[in-house]
């Protein structure tokens, strides 16, 4: 059996694991995977974090992709990566460096297993606040200079790839090299807020197109989380990584409240696998739950089976096709042979979209809830469960 | 990590930075130095790696694991592979 095929039936524990910390973020980023802003009261305590660290070294999970929410905010985040490390987990983080001040980046160049991966998703002020907000461009790159002048070598720069990015990404390159850096591109997903943003933000057709051969120029020295092999169909040579998608197989998410998840895009009721909190902590869940056993039996390519691109591209990503409303077995919504733009029309106006099930978005964001107001007491076969329904006159029956 | 050439004859081990994860297809290999996952793809070979520090020199090791005859070039060139990546490193004869 070769590599790739022990993935699709899953390991004993993960290989590539993402932890959200917090949902609480200094930013409100238009495309955030997990709607973050406010803090979630059921948080895990720095206990349960320490509980789940040793669970980690027990499974010899060796590292975690820390994020959030902004992780630095919690008061425990220094603490926690301390133990993370002395427990031989190591830890690369996520940050828009609001935290990442001189001292702190001197303290990070001076501890081992620990890398630093700052969001920019622009090469100037301009693109990059677009998206993550104003100001969030200068605290990036204040803190890449901190960490250059203590010292940090090729802590990572993490961009989401846009419509108003992909003509950067030399820009991009040459802000990595110029810090000392490496630079990370990822695919944007219609998750979170992303869901409400895709339409206006994913990359032309076209522009998939230049980033494929961008990435077949200069794969070798960049980072992509995997995250493109959906694009492999447009030549013939194979994207560097393992091509496949590994939710629930050899990548998984725990959110702040410990809730694990297939993947990080994935934060929806549909792809949840249990809680950290529950009897058998993490490694019950990972091993057992049903969810992950069914995404590690032998998929189908549905409607793609016919298709010949389906051997290089795998049918893309579970949780882009999911939150754009198409079946799980079809076509990617970027499909590049464009069966995914087809397949789109036909799902219509999105009304049957799934929306993302957990907003954790500051409340001063302005969402446009509709309500109908009716005239009368409602219908007798309408009477509404609970008494602040629309009518003042909910539930009462004479 | 050790730039010499690798020789059968010599003793070697799990680099000291090199952690093994057991797994159905052999096992996972992780430096935390270097922070690369990388990837034993046999069971034997596995074996073979445990056992170098336990024995005097690299063959022995490929004996003790029970390397098949017509196996052991094989294993020899991976172990060299190994060697390179930093994944195993000489060990000194005291």
């Amino acid at each position: 059996m070769k590599l790739v095929e022990h993935f699709q039936h899953g390991l004993d524990a993960p290989i590539c694991l993402t932890w959200e910390l917090t949902y609480a973020c200094n930013l409100s980023c238009v495309h955030c995977l997990s709607s973050s802003g406010r803090r979630d009261p059921r948080e895990l305590s720095t206990e349960e974090c320490k509980a789940v660290i040793d669970e980690l070294q027990r499974l010899q999970v060796f590292y975690v992709n820390i994020g959030g929410g902004e992780p630095t905010i919690r008061p425990d985040f220094w603490e926690l990566v301390d133990y993370a490390v002395a427990h031989n987990v190591g830890v690369k983080f996520s940050t828009n460096g609001v935290r990442i001040t001189p001292e702190r980046a001197r303290w990070l160049a001076g501890t081992d297993y620990v890398d630093v991966q700052l969001s920019l998703d622009g090469a100037t002020a301009e693109v990059n606040d677009y998206v993550r907000g104003p100001g969030s461009f200068n605290t990036t790159m204040r803190a890449m200079e901190n960490l250059r002048d203590a010292g940090f070598k090729d802590f990572k720069i993490s961009v989401v790839m846009t419509r108003h990015n992909v003509g950067q990404l030399d820009e991009f390159k040459r802000i990595a090299d110029e810090y000392g850096a490496q630079l990370r591109i990822t695919r944007l997903r219609p998750s979170g807020r992303g869901a409400d943003t895709w339409d206006e933000l994913h990359p032309t057709a076209d522009q998939q197109l230049k980033l494929y051969e961008w990435l077949i120029d200069h794969g070798e020295n960049v980072l992509t989380g995997d995250s493109f092999f959906h694009l492999n169909a447009l030549g013939s040579t194979p994207l560097p990584g393992l091509n496949l998608c590994g939710a629930g197989r050899v990548v998984c998410l725990i959110d702040p409240i410990g809730d694990v998840y297939a993947c990080p895009f994935a934060i929806h009721d549909e792809f949840l696998a249990g809680n950290v909190r529950d009897e058998g902590g993490f490694t019950s869940v990972w091993r057992t739950s049903e969810l992950f056993e069914r995404l590690r039996a032998p998929q189908t390519g549905g409607a793609c089976t016919s298709c010949s691109a389906y051997d290089s591209c795998q049918g893309g990503c579970m949780a882009a096709k999911f939150f754009t409303g198409l079946p799980l077995d079809g076509p990617d919504p970027e499909c590049v042979k464009g069966n995914g733009e087809r397949a789109l029309a036909l799902v219509g106006g999105g009304s049957e979209k799934p929306k993302p099930d957990k907003d954790h978005s500051k409340p001063n964001r302005t969402k446009r809830v509709g309500v109908s107001i009716g005239w009368g007491p409602p219908e007798p076969d309408r009477l509404p469960d609970r008494a602040c329904d629309t009518s003042p006159l909910a539930g009462f029956r004479p | 990590m050790s730039t010499d050439q690798f020789a059968p004859d010599r003793p070697y081990r799990l680099s000291s930075s090199v952690a093994l994860r057991p797994e159905p297809f052999g096992a996972l290999v992780y430096d935390f130095t270097t922070r690369k996952l990388s990837f034993l793809k046999t069971q034997l070979l596995v074996n073979v790696v445990r056992e170098l520090e336990n024995q005097p020199d690299a063959r022995s090791a490929l004996l003790s694991a029970e390397v098949p005859e017509a196996e052991q070039q094989r294993y020899l060139d991976a172990l060299a592979g190994l060697l390179s990546a930093g994944t195993i490193e000489a060990r000194g004869t005291s």
